[in-house]
């Protein structure tokens, strides 16, 4: 994916690992969803239009953001699809469209938070760096 | 030197559309030994037939390659053709053009060459090639039916309605299996045990049926028309000749915790207890793990009480030895363990059933009584929620569930609404299903009938979550073609749990060498046309063990499977495969090795005076019974002193095959 080009379904499988084709639509991963009525998209929603290269209106929507990523969709998902991940591609290609906003190496000492765990900031890393 | 003639088919269009065939018969015409080639449309059919004959006679022919389909499809079939022209059946030989060539391969240039050289390959083979005599095996004209459910009743009533004899072994201590615990049938809706019944009293009346229960297949050896079983019938702590049935001893029993398995565990049952009240043998048993007696040796107040004398304390296990043509396996199936799936509360709850437990609480001789009510806390349920496809159509890598479709959970579950709301009007129910699968005759007018005439609320999504709430279940789940999520108060929630083999099926599998898939389900000998056949010989298949069906389904196929065992047992002798294992006298060491790997029990040793150069004297020598041999060749390749051979596939033959592939 380069920065400049249309974020396509192809980027999006390669980013979250996820296999759109897997699902049967059988809707249990919006059937858990705590934020379902917050959501302009729900997670099965992502999974069939990403299968339908609709990527632009998922990436404008503000469902990306209202996503917990508590993760009850992957953990229940009855095809082991893993709608939680996709969304997370999403939310990544818009993040890495932004621009050169992502961090460094050099900014993790003053974020350090005893409170934090390690692993936040490690995964912020591999989010936000391309 | 053989004189061979090479037959090479086009298959239509299926082998020539990728291999030159013209080619392929002028290659082989160069082959040693060859003194005609042709190549022709379709080789099986009449004309080709005739030309194969032809052949024969006019050049003379000691041996014949057809370079067509598998041996599978059609060796049998060129094989008769030979006899028919006076040749030996052993001296054709097939090389596979197609499945293995002209199918795999888009490219002419390459798959002509590969054709050319299997087909140099077969003809290498046919030089060494002897005529071989097939033998003859007597048949036991007896039928085994393992499992004593619908499946295996009806199959047992089948053959022996032909004058065969049957015996049905069951697990259990009565006949029925799951049909007996079902309320009412779909499309029907009759009763369940009001069909079954008659047919378990029919069985058991039955002059050629004998009935063994409480009982499994310990082992078994032999081959089809000759199989030996050993049968262990479990000790039932109960003179089965005397016990009259009468009850009183279930009555008078003092332990009451044992779950009553009949009823899914819903209720608990005394240890001393007859499954139901249609029992076939209607005989108590005793679950010596609850009795008072086993546990401390004392009370025994069944046996005070009995005016038979039928309890016998000190009954062991007996072991039954009988001989058997044909085997049918008709083991059945078992509902998953809902307890996987947390997210539907199934073990926070009791108001969380599975349909099978359902399916008890609406019998009218269940543990209600046939009243719907919460068994939390016995109350009238004002709301119920039925989730389809719980367990079923999950993916291998998912991490509980089965990946096939269970097939029936659409319609007993639109049978249970349909119920519910016949006898309660007040009660709400709702169907989250994602797919409503009803082909079958009547299948889909019965659930629109649940939709239309019922009111039955069907929701296309799927229930992500039930919380268990103080006076009620919550159940979340989504609405995908309203697009919302929708969230339920409801009194009772029901699983379609998906249904998988009976436990006791891989072991037997095993038992029988029988193949089986990955979900434990008895594979068949060809998917469309041999559909209640084992690729083993002689054993049979009969209802769920073989894949997910409903009763309809089920008893069809248990018919099937009786005409194959009739078809079988009508016959006086079966001709054995003459392609079976020899020891080389000369070579033999009596070392015993191929005896530890025959899976058929075929080696024996025999001490043989041997008069040779290099020996005098006696020797133990290996010898194979042919009718026991079916020519798998696992001893060929363990035998260390390389004297045992197989007859149509020896080691020379094959070596032949592999220069003529490498040459």
């Amino acid at each position: 994916m380069s920065l400049t080009n249309t974020v396509t379904a192809e980027d999006l499988i390669r980013i979250s690992g996820v296999d759109p084709s897997k699902c049967m639509q059988c809707g249990k991963c919006s059937g858990a969803c705590p934020s379902y009525d917050e959501m302009e998209y729900h997670p099965h929603q992502f999974v069939a239009m990403v299968r339908k290269g609709q990527i632009e209106k998922l990436m404008a929507s503000d469902a990306i953001y209202q996503c917990l990523s508590c993760f009850a969709c992957l953990e229940r998902c009855p095809r082991n699809v893993e709608p939680a991940k996709l969304i997370e591609a999403v939310r990544v290609a818009v993040i890495r469209q932004q621009g050169m906003n992502h961090m460094t190496a050099n900014d993790i000492p003053e974020k350090l938070d005893e409170k934090l765990p390690q692993q936040a900031i490690v995964s912020a890393m591999r989010k936000y760096s391309k | 030197m053989q004189r061979i003639g090479v037959f090479v088919c086009w298959c239509g269009s299926n082998i020539a559309a990728t291999v030159d065939v013209k080619a392929v018969a002028e290659a082989a015409k160069h082959e040693p030994g060859v003194v005609f080639s042709t190549d022709y449309q379709y080789m099986c059919s009449e004309n080709g037939q005739a030309m194969i004959r032809e052949a024969i006679k006019e050049h003379r022919l000691t041996g014949v390659v057809i370079c067509s389909c598998s041996p599978r499809m059609h060796e049998a079939t060129f094989r008769k053709t030979a006899v028919s022209a006076g040749l030996n059946p052993y001296m054709v030989e097939i090389a596979n053009i197609r499945e293995q060539c002209s199918w795999i391969h888009k490219d002419m240039a390459e798959g002509t060459e590969k054709a050319i050289i299997l087909a140099r390959a077969a003809i290498a083979k046919v030089h060494l090639n002897a005529p071989l005599v097939a033998g003859t095996s007597p048949v036991t004209k007896r039928a085994l039916v393992i499992g004593g459910g619908i499946a295996g009743i009806q199959t047992a009533l089948d053959i022996a309605d032909a004058g065969f004899e049957v015996d049905i072994v069951e697990k259990a201590p009565t006949i029925g299996g799951r049909m007996a615990q079902l309320d009412k049938t779909f499309p029907t809706l009759d009763c369940s045990a009001c069909i079954l019944t008659p047919k378990m009293v029919d069985a058991a009346q039955h002059e050629k049926i004998n009935i063994i229960s409480y009982a499994e297949l310990d082992s078994l050896s032999g081959f089809v028309g000759n199989f030996t079983a050993k049968i262990r019938k479990k000790a039932r702590f109960i003179d089965e000749t005397k016990c009259t049935g009468c009850g009183i001893c279930t009555e008078k029993c003092p332990s009451r915790k044992g779950l009553n398995d009949f009823n899914m565990g819903l209720n608990t049952r005394g240890a001393v207890y007859i499954p139901f009240a249609q029992a076939i043998p209607n005989v108590a048993v005793i679950d010596s793990a609850q009795c008072i007696h086993f546990r401390t040796g004392k009370c025994g107040l069944c046996e005070k009480n009995c005016s038979a004398g039928a309890i016998k304390f000190d009954q062991k296990d007996e072991i039954l030895e009988r001989e058997y043509g044909a085997i049918v396996v008709a083991t059945g199936f078992k509902p998953i363990d809902a307890s996987a799936f947390n997210e539907y509360a199934y073990s926070d709850s009791p108001d969380v059933v599975t349909s099978l437990e359902f399916e008890r609480i609406m019998n009218a001789a269940g543990p209600t009584k046939g009243k719907l009510v919460r068994p939390s806390d016995g109350k009238h349920p004002h709301e119920i929620v039925f989730i389809q496809c719980v367990g079923s159509r999950c993916t291998e890598d998912a991490t509980k569930g089965k990946p096939y479709c269970s097939k029936i959970c659409c319609m007993y579950t639109a049978k249970h609404a349909m119920l519910v709301r016949e006898k309660y009007p007040d009660v709400k129910v709702h169907v989250f299903y994602i797919d409503a699968r009803t082909p079958g005759k009547n299948f889909d007018e019965f659930y629109r009938r649940a939709v239309e005439q019922y009111d039955v609320d069907y929701i296309k999504g799927m229930v992500g979550k039930v919380s268990v709430e103080q006076d009620h279940l919550h159940v979340q789940g989504s609405d995908l073609i309203n697009n919302e999520q929708i969230h339920i108060n409801a009194d009772m929630v029901v699983l379609a749990t998906a249904i998988e083999p009976d436990p006791t099926a891989r072991a037997l599998g095993t038992m029988l060498t029988a193949s089986m898939d990955t979900n434990d389900f008895f594979t068949e000998a060809h998917p469309k046309l041999r559909p209640v056949e084992s690729p083993t010989a002689g054993v049979f298949l009969s209802g769920v063990a073989q894949g997910p069906k409903d009763i309809p389904e089920t008893v069809a196929q248990a018919g099937a499977a009786a005409a194959k065992v009739i078809g079988l047992l009508c016959k006086n002798e079966l001709t054995c495969n003459p392609c079976v294992a020899h020891a080389n006298e000369a070579l033999c060491n009596g070392c015993s090795q191929c005896e530890r790997v025959c899976p058929y029990g075929a080696i024996t040793y025999e001490d043989k005076e041997v008069r040779s150069p290099e020996f005098r004297g006696i020797k133990r020598i290996a010898v194979v019974n042919g009718a026991i041999c079916q020519g798998c060749g696992a001893c060929t390749v363990t035998c260390p002193s390389g004297a045992m051979d197989l007859k149509g596939f020896s080691n020379s033959q094959i070596m032949a095959e592999v220069d003529a592939i490498c040459r």
